[in-house]
């Protein structure tokens, strides 16, 4: 009776052991596979003309795979989003976590959250429907579709996750620092941004860090309403390919070496990705520290 | 009174917090208002109730509403057991630290890797093996959900006082038992709410469905509509907009989705709200 | 000696609860005055109230006056009359930035830019807090690496770099080990020469070691106060000798 008890719990023990190391396996499968499928493509056309090659000619009868455009258009468009999106919700942050009241607190978490929420392909469909005809007009250019719409719309996705994440930053900032700055005949404004941000400021990064992995990795919104053509981004009213839209823009109909470079494209954005998460875990890291 | 330096450091600050705050409302109510009043006007029931058809020269959504249900209950059926055993090994029976930061790490960078990523992962693994289907995007969708699922459960079973263990194994239960007669049932909602937080992200989700799951406008039943290709509401929604410029049809699924998603931060919240009050 | 801060019929109440009842008190420049009682006695609640840091708390309600050099604080600027009335906490509370920006953060607030004054005023006011000998080696350090007994003179140096008149200090030492109580006490001995300082301690034998003046507060009422010899050897009240010779509290 005994024995047969321990052996069932060991059995139960086992199953849960391996539930819990799907996720590590997940990840290796999907590791691997970008690996595998990524290098042929490297190896084929070169190192350093796929990475640095300023040209992308798929399909032309003498091919070229540099996906330089889509790198700095992806950095680009990022840093752009991160300029926009960062001092809109970091100044909201502050506002909501400090100075609002209760009713306005409320209403916009509830807002936030709502942002948030709406998935990209509808952000892409408003951005190709306002954002890009309003860019056309506004600045006399003959296609809206361009960096700068994109640009835009990266700020607005990234907008709920900075504000989120800077709310619960200040919100943990202890009030003994603002109490001492204040007694210093420091104003309540004065306070919060000599004193709580900084004293928040890992938090703070962090929200960066995630806003900046979410809007390097948005597909579909930025695939509506960049124009998609595989230009250098030269200027903000250039139709650009980001490294996500490269991947999804010729997948459905590519063979050969085409598609081979397709997955050494995701293969670079992976390694972006991995890079930003691990920034990440080092900000979060230093908040628990602190 | 102060300088006016300082006077003036103070305003500026102070008006752009609030410009930045009235912003954020001011765009996230622009955005729901400006879908809903150009989706709901073209929202019919014949829309929703047939299939599109190029004899008749209509589009209908049933097919896309179909299997974006599917999806969810075939993701979610197979993400359940997954994401609430790895939860529960984590915080019952893992004993070796190391191990446990590891499958978090590992949890967080599933989180964090893109879309179209899995898009292609999943067209590799499941799609070139079994065949553009919607169990294929679900299978996709699996392990895109596993980490929102397993953090849910974790954080809810971690509220189940320690207390509840020691008298359950006090009066002799085994381990198993333990688990299933005390310790889950303290993280329903933490399931529930990983549940609607996940029926949030398949709703929206797009690239990690376009070459697993396809694009295809076919009304099936369950079982044969989860091996056949199908477009959910949102591929559905790109698909009308970006390829076959039908905006009408692209605004009433924008408006569907709108609303699904509303509906489900109010369910989020109120889960929340009921569980926290609990736990006071 | 002139009084610095005078308070009449002050009355204070946290929603419904009145926590300050018909307060009257003049308070000397250049000398220390404690303010002593059991928990919960006003103390602390009338201390924050000299330099408007009650403002902050939603709910309360203030009658009666309170002058700070002849002025009302209520019609003073707030931050004005918080840079001359400086305030100490009860837990050391240094910014998470260098010992060097902890210092130089208040002159900053008020206008103060330039490098030299600023090291000048740093340097003062860290000499002046006893600590100066300890750090200064160390100004581009992060103060949270101080002791805890450091850290409080930090604070100290850190109200003191603003120019004050009176320095507030909320149990200054009640978080601190017996050799750093000690220091913090012989500072403030040393300061009083410059500053008014009122503190709230209690510890009958601070009290009676570093004040001239000691007001003993009950259930939100200034039962007593007079010189600290007084209270503690011939209190006129039966309440305030009970409270000294430790019958409560």
């Amino acid at each position: 009776m005994k024995r047969s008890s321990n052996l069932f719990e060991g059995v139960i023990h086992g199953i849960f052991l391996i539930l819990g190391l799907v996720t590590i396996a997940c990840v290796l499968i999907i590791s691997i596979y970008l690996i595998v499928s990524g290098i042929p493509a490297i190896l084929e056309i070169g190192l350093v003309d796929f990475l640095f090659g300023t040209q992308w000619a798929s399909t032309a009868a003498e091919p070229k795979y540099g996906i330089l455009p889509f790198i700095l258009t992806s950095i680009y468009g990022t840093l752009g989003a991160i300029a926009l999106g960062v001092p809109v919700g970091v100044l909201a942050a502050v506002y909501l976590s400090k100075m609002a009241s209760g009713p306005v607190k409320n209403t916009m978490g509830q807002m936030v959250s709502i942002l948030a929420g709406i998935p990209s392909v509808v952000y892409g469909l408003v951005g190709m429907m306002v954002l890009v005809p309003g860019i056309r007009k506004l600045f006399q250019v003959p296609d809206g579709a361009s960096l700068l719409a994109a640009i835009i719309v990266l700020a607005v996705m990234i907008l709920p996750s900075i504000i989120k994440m800077s709310v619960t930053a200040l919100e943990a900032v202890p009030k003994e620092y603002e109490d001492a700055s204040l007694a210093l005949g420091a104003t309540p404004e004065e306070t919060y941004f000599r004193v709580s941000i900084p004293a928040a400021k890992s938090g703070i990064a962090a929200s960066v860090v995630l806003g900046v992995g979410r809007a390097i990795g948005e597909a579909m919104a930025v695939m509506m309403v960049a124009g998609n053509a595989p230009n250098m981004p030269d200027s903000l009213f250039q139709s650009v390919r980001f490294l996500t839209t490269a991947v999804a823009s010729e997948m459905s109909y590519s063979g050969g070496l085409q598609r081979r470079a397709l997955f050494s494209i995701a293969l670079v954005l992976f390694i972006f990705i991995m890079l930003i998460n691990a920034l990440l875990n080092f900000f979060l890291k230093g908040e628990k520290k602190e | 009174m102060i300088s006016n330096r300082r006077k003036l450091y103070v305003w500026t600050v102070r008006i752009l917090m609030v410009l930045a705050t009235a912003l954020t409302g001011l765009l996230t109510l622009f955005l729901v208002g400006y879908v809903l009043l150009r989706g709901i006007p073209n929202i019919t029931w014949e829309l929703l109730s047939t299939s599109p058809s190029y004899l008749a020269d209509r589009v209908g959504i049933l097919p896309d509403i179909l299997n974006t249900i599917y999806i969810i209950i075939a993701t979610l059926v197979i993400v359940l057991p997954l994401g609430v055993g790895a939860a529960v090994y984590l915080t019952e029976y893992a004993s070796n630290r190391r191990l446990v930061g590891i499958i978090e790490y590992a949890a967080e960078a599933l989180s964090g890797i893109p879309s179209i990523i899995y898009g292609l992962v999943g067209m590799l693994l499941f799609s070139n093996n079994m065949g553009t289907s919607l169990m294929a995007g679900a299978l996709t969708l699996v392990i895109m959900n596993l980490p929102v699922i397993m953090r849910n459960t974790q954080e809810s079973l971690k509220t189940v006082p320690q207390a509840y263990r020691e008298g359950a194994f006090g009066l002799g239960a085994g381990k198993w038992r333990v688990i299933r007669t005390v310790v889950m049932p303290g993280c329903v909602d933490g399931v529930v709410t990983g549940c609607i937080l996940s029926v949030g992200r398949i709703l929206g989700e797009s690239a990690a469905l376009l070459f697993t799951a396809g694009f295809a406008h076919v009304a099936n039943g369950l079982w044969e509509g989860l091996h056949s290709a199908g477009a959910t509401l949102t591929v559905a929604l790109y698909v009308y907009a970006k390829e076959q410029g039908e905006f009408e049809v692209a605004f009433a699924i924008a408006a569907i989705l709108l609303a699904l998603s509303l509906l489900i931060n109010l369910s989020a919240t109120m889960v929340t709200k009921k569980y926290q009050r609990r736990n006071q | 000696m002139k009084p610095i801060i005078t308070a009449k019929d002050l009355c204070l109440w946290y929603g419904q609860s009145q926590a300050l009842k018909n307060i009257d008190i003049a308070i000397p420049e250049q000398s220390i005055t404690a303010l002593i009682g059991p928990s919960g006695c006003g103390k602390s609640t009338f201390l924050k109230t000299l330099n408007r840091m009650n403002d902050l708390i939603p709910g309360v309600k203030i009658t009666g006056t309170v002058e700070y050099n002849g002025q009302s604080i209520f019609d003073q600027d707030v931050n004005l009359l918080r840079k001359e009335v400086g305030m100490v906490f009860q837990k050391p509370n240094p910014f998470p930035m260098s010992i060097y920006d902890n210092v130089a953060y208040g002159p900053r607030t008020h206008g103060i830019r330039d490098r030299k004054r600023l090291d000048e005023i740093v340097e003062r006011s860290l000499r002046d807090a006893a600590i100066w000998d300890e750090v200064k080696d160390r100004l581009k350090k992060n103060a949270l690496g101080l002791s805890g007994g450091q850290q409080q003179r930090l604070c100290i140096a850190r109200a003191l770099a603003v120019q004050p008149r009176v320095l507030l200090m909320d149990e200054p030492t009640s978080a601190l080990d017996p050799i750093s109580t000690l220091k913090i006490e012989e500072l403030a001995a040393k300061l009083k020469d410059k500053y008014t300082i009122v503190i709230v301690t209690h510890n009958m034998q601070q009290a009676l070691r570093i004040s001239d003046h000691t007001a003993f507060f009950l259930l939100g009422e200034l039962v007593e106060y007079g010189d600290t010899d007084q209270i503690f050897t011939n209190p006129a009240d039966q309440r305030t000798n009970d409270y000294v010779t430790g019958r409560f509290g």
